[in-house]
């Protein structure tokens, strides 16, 4: 009863924090403009947050670089449970265009484990309410 | 009382990128402020190197992507120049026109961003409201919303479709109004001048002698501006004024930025008036670009931005370097830190509308007088970038 009093709690309200591991900002100010009038994700509940331990889950951009992979993992750690990973745009799925570069990991998944992919360079808005939509399903799969 | 290092960064609500600023604090004075970049360093100029010319142009498009039309126009004049193109008139104007509809996005981003750091998030919402007028233009007429790649060697890849311009320049109306409700805004309803006034102070003196370039220094009356100092594109053909303001502070940059945006709509909707007729492209590109090198300058949103393009004769750019306007700003930034408050830190870092993507990199300093030659390998490379400490 309890529980499913909180996973209702969560998956009206999953409270984000916005974290960029070296994007080249576009996917930052998509994210942003998803917050905002036009897009505004607010209507699902969702909240950014400044700090990782009042989050439910981390919004990532960028190809994670070689220096932030620590913070990174620290961040993530810092997150109270359960806590869900998006790695929003090409280059956190995969490293994107930057691939080759010699200072790059290639992925949010190479430092973290992620729940979701958004890829797009630069990820819509729409697709990143899409995604943080079907994140937000699975969580009710999982509540139910 | 004893002094307290305030560590701000990497990860802080204030910032969009991850760095960090060590502010040392007497009290609620900033006595010392250190910053330490290369959380974003990603290695671009390097792998450039292993890219043709035209593959480097995209990947320059992600230096920034706010000013991403700013870097591959920088990039590629310093190439056509090397190869000796002259590209359509219509494409100059294409292109320009693209320049100008970027500053209006950036400065709106940047006025929504100020609202936010000073707890004012009815202009933020409102800001990124109107930006999205921007953003449909953009989209109609390039494909994308940001990371336009519109450019390509010799010209541009799209045309502007004639039967939308009506709309574009209903649109252009529409954000103009806008435009002046935020100098209202700004003049006659308080909050922005109370809450910014006489922050973050830097004098004209100042601003010369430590390189601050842009509407960062343009607000403390240096009248800098690359579009006019060394006209390119199609600007020397355009009517249009140089914005400054004296006020030295914050609030100043936030006017020059609003009425910045109203030139930029006055320049676009010049352009779209008058396109001239023809090709947008050039027939025939040189996969090789001939040896030789040059340099380029372009007034990105932020200010000066610089690149160097040197080419051996091949398909891949022996060096492309990138000085970012951000770069240039932050001594000045640093140095009117000390003195000010702890509270305004965030909107006073915010300010020179920083962006840490471009400005993040590796330099390599060695002593040329002791005659020993030296390379830099990859390794090397990729050892520093980890980094960790200075």
């Amino acid at each position: 009863m309890f529980q499913s009093l909180v996973n209702w709690a969560r998956v009206k309200s999953p409270w984000i924090l916005h974290w960029n591991t070296g994007a080249c900002n576009a996917c930052d100010i998509e994210v942003l403009a998803a917050l905002t009038p036009r897009f505004d994700v607010e209507r699902f509940g969702v909240l950014l947050q400044g700090t990782p331990r009042h989050a439910d889950v981390i919004v990532c951009t960028g190809p994670v670089t070689k220096q932030v992979k620590d913070r990174l993992i620290k961040v993530y750690n810092q997150t109270p449970d359960p806590k869900f990973v998006v790695a929003v745009g090409s280059c956190a799925c995969s490293g994107g265009a930057f691939r080759g570069c010699y200072n790059i990991l290639g992925g949010v998944d190479q430092a973290i484990p992620v729940d979701a992919y958004i890829p797009g360079c630069a990820a819509r808005p729409d697709a990143i309410i899409d995604g943080v939509v079907k994140l937000l399903a699975k969580l009710q799969g999982k509540a139910g | 009382m004893a002094e307290v290092k305030i560590p701000i960064g990497p990860q802080h609500p204030a910032l969009e990128e991850p760095e960090l600023f060590l502010l040392t604090v007497d009290g609620e004075q900033i006595v010392d402020a250190e910053m330490r970049i290369g959380y974003n360093h990603r290695g671009m100029e390097k792998s450039a190197e292993f890219r043709t010319f035209m593959q480097t142009l995209y990947l320059y498009e992600r230096i920034c992507g706010i000013c991403s039309h700013s870097h591959t126009t920088c990039y590629i004049q310093a190439v056509e120049e090397i190869a000796g193109l002259e590209i359509p008139p219509r494409a100059k104007y294409i292109r320009t026109l693209i320049a100008e509809l970027e500053r209006i996005h950036s400065h709106l981003l940047w006025l929504g961003i100020a609202g936010h750091e000073i707890g004012f998030d009815t202009l933020f919402m409102y800001s990124w409201r109107d930006r999205e007028f921007v953003q449909d233009i953009l989209e109609e007429i390039t494909g994308n919303r940001v990371n336009y790649a519109i450019n390509t060697i010799g010209g541009v890849r799209r045309d502007i479709p004639e039967n939308k311009i009506d709309d574009y320049l209903k649109a252009l109306d529409i954000l103009e109004e806008r435009c002046g409700y935020y100098t209202k805004v700004a003049f006659e309803e308080g909050t922005l001048a109370a809450r910014l006034g006489g922050v973050h102070y830097l004098s004209k003196e100042k601003a010369i002698e430590l390189c601050a370039c842009g509407p960062f220094a343009r607000a403390s009356g240096v009248a800098t501006d690359v579009r006019f100092e060394e006209p390119y594109l199609a600007y020397p053909e355009i009517p249009f004024n140089l914005i400054t303001y004296d006020s030295c502070d914050i609030f100043g940059r936030a006017v020059v930025r609003i009425l910045e945006t109203i030139e930029s709509i006055k320049i676009c909707r010049y352009i779209l008036k008058n396109l001239p007729p023809g090709e947008i492209k050039l027939e025939k590109v040189p996969k090789k670009i001939p040896e030789g090198e040059a340099v380029s300058r372009y007034e990105a949103p932020r200010g000066e931005d610089i690149h160097y393009v040197r080419s051996n004769g091949g398909e891949k750019p022996y060096r492309a370097k990138v000085r970012a306007p951000t770069m240039q700003n932050l001594p000045a930034t640093m140095e009117s830190l000390k003195g000010s408050y702890i509270a305004d830190a965030p909107i006073a870092i915010a300010s020179i509308d920083p962006c840490f993507s471009c400005t993040d990199r590796i330099a390599v300093v060695r002593d040329i007088r002791s005659g020993k030659e030296s390379r830099v390998r990859l390794r090397d490379l990729s050892k520093y970038g980890k980094g960790g400490r200075r």
